[in-house]
């Protein structure tokens, strides 16, 4: 692995049990993130996408079993002992929940939550705090931040909350910040000025961050490189720009598909993808997408394809028959 | 807030008034004339014919019932037959012996509940919550009458640390007064912890689920913080109901522990009163108690208030 990547996820593994039987919920997967790099992780519901940002946090579930290797800055986080990791967490890696609704404590005020994180990773008297926590509310965009400090989460926005959200996780400026679908629970609206404001930070800081969505719309423009997830797999991974210029696995382009299009007319069919994900308690022995590819043959049906580079080394896809390979062959 | 507090003082209007409706029927309704009661078998007819009439008792029931309210409205609770003492005088004097009790069980209760709850929420699942589970629900089987007997037998009989029974007033001397209050305050403890210590645990083990535990984790927060600060306010709503209950229901004294340690508060008035018929003496303390009972409820949703700002500004 390059020795720049600032995180560097290897053949990470996550098994949750559970009554049916085993859930892989993440597979093996290989993932890593340069200094100041965004990477993208984009995949549907129960991909296992969240799964992995919870392991890469260590905020697993108890019951979980996790295996693989955590690189964080040159320390394998699941061999860190607990108060190293404490120490890390908050201050160089912080993350973004899904819900403001529900990542904020109702019962501490505004203040509180946001200062509690200064002092406990920096060391600032309650004065100082309290004015470095008034220009983090301020940097994400919070009018009157003064008067917010003595509020409770409950009197703000959802769109307001995660701004709190994220001036929590800006806080001690992290070296990673993880956002893990930070737009899915908020208003249309108010999308595209977290997205925005995320982006800005991330270059203003110098941070590296991981965007977890399942919005293939939200990583184009805003990252450097997108890994596709499916059935805890990585299936793609490509710089964004070459993904978007020239996806090669099927699901890539039914996920692309699926998105709802501005010049399309009126009442168009969205494209949706049909059947639904395999149940990750019943592994299946070729490749997971299978069943839904309209490309499958049999042997995708009886092999598991692996994650290979193509033409350049940094575009990587597990499938037999890449879109424009078949093409060719077609041709 | 303001508003808050006039609504909720508002609900207690009816709430008393139903009390004081029962209290009042409990007592007319009992079999028996009061009026033979108090001038026994040998009583002519004439007798309680006059005594009937001078007490009212040859009125209709509803219209006894408006002169008893007006006269309690006025603070006038009435007197008792046999010892000439007004209600109001009876209960005062054994009230602190009763909030005394009260107040030491509770902390006694809370001091063993809480943390035990806290320590089983943080490792749920593990040996040690399994067997403070198990022991809980063991001791929440065992009746006051049994523990205090037994606490008697090791600490007072055996070990000779403290008095069995008897009662010295706070005012008087501290000490004595404490120690004579350690083993009842002892034996109510132990009645109440269990329930405490099973409520608190597992409202907290549902917190502890809650995103915004896993946001507090990964801020890097201490666990002491975690379970301290984000984990134990929120978690405490059921706490303070059972708690504000336990202490409404002390209010009216701890009948059985009053009488094996013989100490003189509420619950032994109650007893007496009702062993020697003494209606009056009854009737007042049973109003004084349910009402003490609903204002320490109103006390407990004004503390929801206090911990959880949702239900102070009106969301939840």
């Amino acid at each position: 692995m390059n020795a720049n990547n600032l995180l560097s996820v290897e053949d990470v593994v996550v098994d949750l049990p559970t009554p049916r039987g085993n859930l892989r919920a993440v597979d093996h997967v290989d993932l890593t993130v340069g200094a100041g790099r965004t990477l993208g992780i984009v995949g549907e519901s129960g991909c296992g996408k969240t799964m992995l940002s919870r392991a890469i946090l260590q905020l697993l579930p108890k019951k979980a079993k996790l295996s693989g290797r955590v690189i964080f800055d040159g320390q394998d986080l699941l061999q860190l002992p607990p108060e190293k990791l404490r120490k890390l967490r908050g201050r160089s890696l912080a993350v973004v929940f899904q819900d403001p609704m529900t990542s904020l404590n109702p019962v501490l005020t505004i203040g509180t939550q946001l200062i509690e994180t200064l002092q406990e990773h920096l060391e600032l008297d309650d004065a100082a705090a309290a004015r470095r926590s008034v220009e983090l509310l301020a940097a994400v965009g919070i009018p009157a931040p003064e008067q917010r400090l003595a509020q409770y989460p409950h009197q703000l926005s959802g769109g307001m909350r995660q701004r709190v959200a994220i001036a929590i996780a800006l806080s001690c400026e992290p070296k990673l910040l993880i956002a893990d679908e930070p737009t899915t629970a908020l208003d249309v609206t108010i999308q595209a000025q977290i997205l925005d404001l995320l982006a800005r930070e991330q270059r203003r800081r110098h941070m590296a961050m991981i965007i977890i969505t399942h919005d293939l719309g939200v990583v184009a423009g805003r990252t450097d490189e997108v890994a596709v997830m499916y059935a805890g797999r990585v299936v793609e991974r490509a710089p964004t720009p070459a993904l978007f210029k020239k996806m090669r696995m099927p699901y890539t382009e039914a996920l692309l598909a699926a998105l709802p299009k501005l010049d399309a007319a009126p009442h168009t069919p969205l494209p949706a993808i049909s059947g639904r994900p395999p149940d990750p308690t019943r592994p299946l022995k070729g490749c997971s997408f299978s069943p839904r590819c309209r490309y499958a043959v049999a042997r995708c049906q009886n092999e598991k394809p692996a994650l290979e580079a193509a033409e350049t080394k940094a575009h990587q896809f597990a499938c037999f028959h890449p879109i424009e390979a078949r093409a060719d062959a077609n041709a | 807030m303001a508003f808050f507090v006039a609504r909720r003082l508002l609900y207690l209007l009816p709430v008393l008034i139903a009390v004081s409706l029962l209290t009042f029927s409990i007592a007319s309704l009992l079999p028996g004339d009061l009026a033979y009661t108090i001038l026994g078998d040998q009583a002519t007819p004439e007798n309680v014919a006059a005594l009937r009439h001078d007490m009212g008792l040859d009125q209709p029931i509803w219209w006894r019932y408006l002169s008893w309210l007006g006269n309690v409205l006025q603070g006038d609770f009435g007197r008792s037959f046999r010892t000439g003492q007004t209600v109001l005088q009876a209960v005062a004097e054994r009230l602190p012996v009763s909030i005394e009790l009260m107040l030491l069980a509770q902390l006694g209760a809370l001091g063993i509940g809480v943390p035990l709850a806290i320590v089983c929420a943080a490792r749920s699942g593990g040996p040690f919550d399994r067997f403070m589970t198990g022991t809980a629900f063991g001791m929440l089987s065992v009746p006051t009458f049994l523990s205090a007997i037994l606490l008697i037998y090791f600490f007072a009989v055996e070990l000779r640390w403290l008095p069995a029974t008897g009662y010295v007033p706070f005012a008087e001397d501290p000490l004595a007064n404490l120690r004579f209050l350690v083993l009842p305050s002892l034996t109510l403890a132990l009645a109440e912890w269990p329930s405490i210590m099973r409520v608190l645990r597992s409202d907290m083990i549902a917190t502890l689920q809650e995103d915004y535990i896993a946001l507090a984790k990964a801020k890097g927060l201490t666990p002491a913080r975690i379970l301290f600060v984000h984990a134990l306010k929120p978690s405490s709503l059921t706490l303070v109901t059972i708690t504000g209950i336990n202490i409404g229901r002390l209010i009216g004294g701890a009948v059985i522990v009053e009488t094996i340690f013989a100490l003189p508060g509420i619950g032994r008035l109650l007893i007496g009163a009702i062993l020697t018929r003494d209606l009056i003496i009854l009737q007042g303390v049973v109003l004084l108690v349910g009402a003490g009972f609903v204002i320490m409820n109103f006390i407990v949703d004004m503390l929801y208030a206090v911990l959880d700002p949702r239900i102070r500004h009106g969301h939840a």
